[in-house]
């Protein structure tokens, strides 16, 4: 309609004109009366047609405009590209004006018309999620604190636990994953840290690829990865709960957690509600197969031999079964059991059984904003058992089968926007059977409560107390406060629930 | 063993009854992230189609938890919808990962990107995180906007017509008919709406902005201070006197946020909190159009009140 009215005042000011311009030149020519009349009459007749010309072309612009509206409104991202941008609204809402309009004709089917391309008008932005061909991240964790003992790593286990009094930068890592084609997808972890001597660590954190076109609901991964071994043992320590790892993973797991060369196959099982089988075979050697064929540690007093794969018994087996419900609109429940099996070093054909099964509670209300309130319990408990070999000698040790287990708890509570409070109970059992007091694992129990405050998602400062008991732990027992900074640059991956 | 024999019958009758069940329905299954997006699935899909929103209406659709229900869901899903422009950037990614259904992969026919198709407001010129959580792609919050419902609606059965390709005629009508309606609707919405042309609004989070734009409000300012970002106190001293000084009247807030603040605002404005919700929940707004029509009805009784002044 607009448009229409807008071209009136050109079609009267050439009306004007030319009413003006006859006279003049009709004047010039005679002054009779009757003349003029005549002219007057004739132009009177004239300004009539005109006006029912103008009327006519007036109708006809009308109904052009709501055809050409009609199709706009019909097609509007077809238009788009070819008119370069997307039509006006006034243009979209005028095609609804007439009422009397006919409904659009339903349009031919066209499945095979190619998906419609982004509006050039869409600015293209680079690493950000879905524009670039890899997302890339930094991290960055930075740890502060003091403690009771000067010897940090006696009461510490992980290798991005905070290592000594004062500062400690035990996790920046740089984070790369995307698409590599319609057949796989990447990631790469890779991690530097600082050691107590401010030297640089360098890690090939994970680095895999899994498939993601597979049939029957089956997807491998191949590379070098965490184990999908209870929960805690698959999180990065930036999305860690507390400062440090439980005191159970750093036993049964070691410093570095259960991570190896290897494959993994995992089938989404056909059940109504989610559950998953995870079978994965890998080298399991090294310090991150810590209870293993593990060279660098000795356990129970028997120096480690250097073990090779023999066969295809000597590789490092992890399944897992992992199900979960959704209790209520607003309580969800995960239960996992794990195992891991595989050969140690301890002698020439030692095993080790690790067992696990883990149990996460989530509730959070309907009604949330920011991903607040929140309330979340975790729980993890491993049991192991070691064929420890025998070791001749002045000391001689029998062949043994050695039991250990532990266990910790947390509960976090996300109490309102950007704040959670947490709390955790660790605890880890003794071994003393029959061995050396030099051998024996000492029982060890920790506590550990802590404050977060996230001011965005991208950034984090934790505060936590530990209190540390057991015979290993220089004094008896032990106090430690940690204040953990946190940033992240780049893309951040979504978390895993 | 009469359990683990019970166990491993059930595992067997999963696996093979598995896939036959999904053909025993014979109604296509659609995901989609949020209920609004849902809404409108449902209404161009009738009773072709079985659609499950992965969000509650009720929650903030930036932070919603990657349950592993929502994997199975996903994965048995013949069409997933999503929002797109980074709105569901926090929870779909890892979902889709274990989902391994290539049906919905990306670029796939049976994938629904929403904002694709729909010329974003507030696209930033630069990516900086100091000026908050702002998206990339420009604002996802383009639903409550009903000529972009029409886009999205079309989006919607260009993916059911390449996956259900025998039952592309009756998607076409519905979405004839959603079109009809929404087209006609839109002049009621406007007409109501049109003595509050220009009417000054305060927003919580900038969630209203398509839909101030299309009914002729003024989004002002927002109770965050940057995107995701909470009200602090230094935001809402400057913004007090701004909406004092502007005459803002209304202060739009979705039913899942905090209320102290803005109750605060309005203490000290004069301005009115209202409550506007952005999602379809099956109760008082069972459908997309009665979503728009309770908002536009509920905005016209707040505006049409007199002005209180402090």
């Amino acid at each position: 309609m607009e448009r229409v009215r807008r071209r009136r005042p050109l079609v009267a000011a050439l009306l004007v004109a030319a009413m003006v311009g006859e006279p003049m030149t009709s004047s010039g020519q005679t002054s009779q009366p009757d003349q003029l009349r005549q002219e007057l009459e004739e132009m009177k007749e004239q300004l009539r047609r005109v006006e029912e010309q103008m009327k006519k072309q007036e109708a006809i612009i009308q109904k052009q405009q709501a055809v050409i509206d009609r199709l706009t409104a019909q097609k509007p991202a077809v238009a788009a590209p070819v008119g370069g941008a997307p039509p006006p609204p006034e243009q979209v809402q005028a095609a609804a004006a007439p009422p009397t309009a006919p409904a659009p004709a339903p349009q031919a089917p066209t499945p095979e018309k190619p998906r419609e391309p982004w509006s050039p008008s869409q600015p293209i932005t680079l690493l950000s999620g879905a524009r670039g061909y890899m997302n890339i991240s930094f991290d960055a964790l930075m740890d502060f604190g003091w403690s009771t003992t000067s010897n940090v790593t006696a009461i510490e286990t992980g290798d991005h636990d905070p290592l000594q009094r004062g500062f400690t930068l035990p996790n920046e890592e740089i984070f790369l994953d995307g698409a590599v084609d319609p057949y796989f997808k990447g990631v790469a972890d890779l991690v530097f840290k600082l050691d107590e001597n401010n030297n640089t660590d360098v890690e090939l954190e994970e680095v895999y690829l899994t498939t993601t076109a597979l049939p029957w609901n089956l997807q491998t991964k191949g590379g070098q990865f965490f184990s999908e071994f209870g929960r805690i043992n698959q999180q990065h320590p930036h999305a860690w709960d507390f400062v440090d790892q439980p005191l159970v993973i750093g036993r049964m797991f070691g410093p570095e957690g259960l991570r190896n060369p290897g494959a993994r196959l995992s089938w989404l099982v056909p059940t109504p509600f989610y559950s998953e089988i995870f079978l994965a075979v890998q080298n399991g050697q090294g310090e991150t197969a810590y209870s293993f064929r593990n060279s660098g540690t000795e356990f129970f007093g028997r120096p480690p031999l250097d073990r090779t794969v023999r066969n295809p018994g000597d590789l490092l087996y992890t399944p897992r079964l992992v199900a979960s419900f959704d209790l209520t609109d607003s309580q969800t429940l995960v239960a996992g059991v794990s195992g891991a099996f595989g050969p140690n070093d301890s002698g020439s054909s030692t095993r080790t059984q690790i067992y696990g099964g883990d149990l996460y509670w989530k509730w959070k209300p309907s009604w949330q904003a920011g991903g607040f309130p929140f309330l979340a319990f975790q729980t993890e408990a491993l049991g192991r058992r070691f064929e420890a070999g025998p070791v001749g000698g002045t000391t001689p040790l029998p062949s043994q089968a050695l039991y250990d287990w532990g266990i910790y708890s947390q509960l976090l509570y996300g109490f309102t926007q950007r704040w959670v409070a947490g709390v955790r109970a660790d605890w880890v059992s003794n071994n003393a059977s029959g061995l050396p007091p030099a051998d024996r694992l000492a029982g060890r129990f920790r506590w550990s409560p802590n404050l977060t405050f996230f001011p965005t998602e991208f950034s984090k400062i934790r505060l936590q107390y530990n209190y540390d008991h057991g015979k290993t732990i220089p004094n008896g027992d032990d106090s430690s406060v940690w204040l953990q900074v946190e940033f992240l640059l780049g893309s951040h991956a979504a978390h895993k629930f | 063993m009469h359990v683990l024999r019970r166990l491993l019958v059930t595992l067997l009758v999963a696996i093979v009854g598995g896939p036959s069940m999904s053909h025993a329905a014979d109604k296509l299954k659609v995901v989609a992230t949020t209920a609004d997006l849902a809404a409108v699935a449902r209404a161009v899909g009738g009773d072709d189609v079985d659609v499950t929103a992965l969000a509650r209406p009720t929650e903030d659709p930036h932070f919603v938890d990657a349950k592993p229900s929502f994997i199975r869901i996903v994965n048995q899903a013949d069409v997933l919808i999503e929002g797109g422009a980074s709105l569901e950037a926090g929870w779909l990614p890892p979902i889709l990962d274990s989902a391994r259904n290539s049906k919905i992969s990306a670029g796939s026919p049976g994938r629904v990107v929403a904002a694709q198709g729909i010329t974003l407001l507030e696209v930033p010129t630069q990516l900086d995180r100091s000026m908050g959580d702002v998206h990339p792609q420009g604002n996802p919050h383009f639903m409550l906007d009903p000529v972009a419902a029409k886009t999205v609606a079309r989006s919607i059965v260009t993916a059911f017509c390449a996956v259900d390709h025998t039952r592309c005629a009756g998607y076409q009508d519905a979405l004839s008919r959603f079109d009809t309606a929404i087209d006609g609707k839109l002049l009621a919405w406007q007409a109501t709406l049109a003595p509050f042309k220009g009417t000054k609004v305060v927003t919580y989070h900038k969630d209203f902005d398509y839909f101030a734009e299309r009914f002729g409000l003024e989004v002002i300012d927002t109770l965050e201070p940057k995107p995701g970002i909470p009200p602090s106190p230094t935001h809402l001293t400057e913004l007090i006197p701004k909406m004092r000084a502007e005459h803002a009247r209304l202060i739009l807030i979705e039913p899942y946020r905090e209320r102290s603040n803005p109750d605060f605002v309005a203490q000290n404005t004069g301005a009115r909190v209202l409550v506007l919700p952005a999602m379809p929940d099956g109760k008082d707004a069972p459908d997309y159009i009665a979503l728009v029509d309770s908002d536009v009805r509920q905005l016209a009784a707040a505006l049409g009140e007199k002005p209180a002044r402090p």
